[in-house]
């Protein structure tokens, strides 16, 4: 498939970025460090690897993704929006009574494959949407994102063992490797490292990649995709909080929304960027 | 329906689940199996013998298992997630509650070995609680079948219905007292033996010691409906409002923790439609390692106990 123009793509991610910092700061509450940091990987899923219709969600042979780490979801929400899925209008309803958009994903909203939210399911879901296009010989992939912190659940690794375990090759995990979680840095809180050796030595073939550079994740994803026999996480180390100075690497700005005085100033910092 | 005074066979609900779920492996090819290291016990091995293909094992991971049933009904199959009960709905609440119920999937969890039945094996393994952890849920079923043959009879409508269910089987062996061409439908009660003084409303194997205990009240003259709900929720009301209404006083009976169980759901629908006096035959407390036997009689469960009860409730009626 054939990439989509660099520049065309980080521009992209400025606006994303910007919608995201309006849908929250428009609902005064949500997940801010977790959404940003996610710009770029959905950004490559839904405009360079993933195949799927919007104007038909439920189309047999589409390419499925399960936002694990369902607190990020004004990312995956905006992306949908700018894929076609819903209108964009309908961002500013986020968190609101009646909306679609709800806190976390919730099935009824097209293009989303699951409701998540309670860390840790997400990887067992897709594995299940694995197993069934594998059983019906079906070529689309599962893609699944989870957080670092939510890799605490037991979980996770119970679905780490049964995607090895039935050579899950049409199914890709993406870690959005932001380091911190709600109490501080992930390895004060509950130290994963060596978190590659983990993945690998569960069976998975490991990728590690730069999670806000769009070629080295479209590598990954290539090389995901031609990975045979077992399946493959891409370890992507991110920003938590990326494009916005004062709320990069911050841990208290997981759970918080940014008031009206913090989103013109971010809105104004990413205007001012580069790129 | 079989009498009592019958010679009656034995057999095990979740023998009537696995029997039934490899005829609906034949006739549903949407149907999968899921295990999670218990697939002897839990009777799915002989599906795994006839549709390989379609079973899949997890090992000792419940939470991973009753997930990735979310996965497969997402995709369009009937998930059958199959482990003892207070994993199931004990250890995988959470996935039950947020992967399958709030999604309203096509998952069947099933959970054997359920009840103080489960004898020997000690209080870790008797579930208590599902019914209530289950029914709490707001799109989940929840079914009880009362013997082997009511357990293939549900397990067999189970695939058509759209949702999610949970069904409730024992370990022992328990009498058989319902018909090969006994009708079944999910959330209809079954009047099992008509009567106008009080009314027994029983599940599971507490419906054998429930017909007995009717036995025993009639030879004192008093004249005892009998009810099955093999269908906790939905919970067809109009048989026990009727059954209020007509006889006025109400005893219920089950292998399961008092607390949030039959006793409270029929509790729950006489006294928003016509309350009357309700005596609840239950557990109220942790289990110990016993002969079922033993166990019953232990904790009060015995047709005797139901008989006893019954007298309590006569008393209180108006």
């Amino acid at each position: 498939m054939e990439r989509p123009d660099a520049n065309k793509l980080k521009t992209q991610a400025k606006e994303l970025r910007k919608t995201i910092l309006k849908m929250l700061a428009n609902a005064g509450s949500g997940h801010t460090g977790g959404s940003l940091s996610l710009v770029e990987i959905l950004l490559s899923l839904y405009f360079y690897k993933m195949k799927y219709d919007p104007r038909k969600p439920d189309w047999d042979m589409r390419d499925r993704l399960v936002l694990s780490k369902g607190h990020g979801c004004s990312a995956l929400y905006s992306v949908l929006a700018e894929a076609g899925y819903f209108p964009k209008e309908e961002l500013m309803t986020f968190r609101k009574f009646g909306t679609r958009l709800q806190g976390h994903p919730q099935l009824g909203l097209p293009g989303i494959e699951a409701s998540t939210g309670s860390l840790g399911q997400g990887l067992s879901i897709a594995n299940g949407m694995a197993l069934t296009a594998k059983m019906e010989k079906k070529n689309s992939r599962v893609y699944c994102i989870m957080g670092d912190g939510e890799l605490n659940e037991g979980q996770v690794w119970e679905a780490v063992m049964t995607a090895a375990h039935y050579d899950l090759d049409n199914l890709c995990g993406i870690v959005d490797n932001n380091k911190l979680q709600i109490d501080g840095w992930c390895k004060d809180v509950m130290n994963m490292a060596p978190l590659g050796d983990k993945w690998k030595s569960f069976g998975w073939n490991v990728i590690e990649c730069d999670g806000h550079v769009f070629k080295e994740i479209m590598n990954s994803l290539d090389k995901a995709q031609g990975a045979k026999g077992k399946p493959t996480v891409i370890l992507a180390h991110t920003v938590k909080g990326k494009g916005v100075s004062f709320i990069e690497n911050q841990a208290r700005w997981h759970g918080i929304a940014p008031k009206k005085d913090e989103l013109e100033k971010a809105l104004k910092e990413i205007d001012e960027k580069d790129q | 329906m079989k009498k009592i005074s019958d010679e009656l066979q034995f057999d095990m609900t979740r023998s009537g689940f696995g029997r039934g779920l490899v005829e609906l492996g034949k006739a549903n090819k949407d149907v999968v199996v899921l295990s999670a290291d218990l697939s002897e016990s839990t009777r799915i091995d002989w599906f795994r013998k006839e549709f390989p293909d379609r079973f899949f094992s997890f090992g000792v991971a419940e939470q991973d298992m009753i997930s990735t049933a979310a996965g497969f009904a997402l995709s369009g199959k009937i998930a059958y997630a199959c482990t003892f009960g207070v994993f199931a709905a004990g250890r995988a609440w959470d996935q039950v509650r947020v992967s399958v119920d709030y999604m309203n999937l096509n998952v069947r969890i099933i959970g054997t070995h359920a009840g103080i039945s489960v004898g020997e094996d000690g209080y870790t393994h008797q579930a208590l609680e599902e019914i209530t952890l289950m029914r709490v849920l707001p799109n989940m079923t929840v079914l009880v079948p009362c013997d082997f043959v009511e357990a293939k009879h549900a397990t067999i409508k189970s695939a058509e219905w759209k949702g999610p269910i949970y069904m409730r089987l024992g370990r022992n062996k328990s009498p058989i007292i319902t018909d090969e061409n006994d009708p079944f439908e999910i959330g209809k009660g079954v009047l099992l033996k008509d009567g106008g003084d009080i009314t027994i409303v029983a599940c599971g194997q507490m419906v054998y010691e429930a017909l007995k205990a009717a036995e025993y009240l009639s030879k004192d003259k008093i004249d005892a409906r009998v009810i099955n709900i093999h269908t906790i929720k939905p919970v067809d009301e109009s048989i026990l409002i009727k059954a209020a209404k007509e006889t006025g006083a109400i005893v219920t009976a089950e292998e399961h923790s008092l607390h949030g169980g039959l006793g409270s759901v029929v509790s729950e629908v006489t006294s928003r439609n016509h309350p009357v006096p309700v005596k609840m035959i239950g557990m109220t407390e942790c289990g110990q390692t016993g002969s079922p036997q033993e166990l019953f009689k232990c904790y009060n469960l015995m047709a005797e106990d139901i008989t006893k009860a019954a007298r309590a409730a006569l008393k209180m009626k108006k």
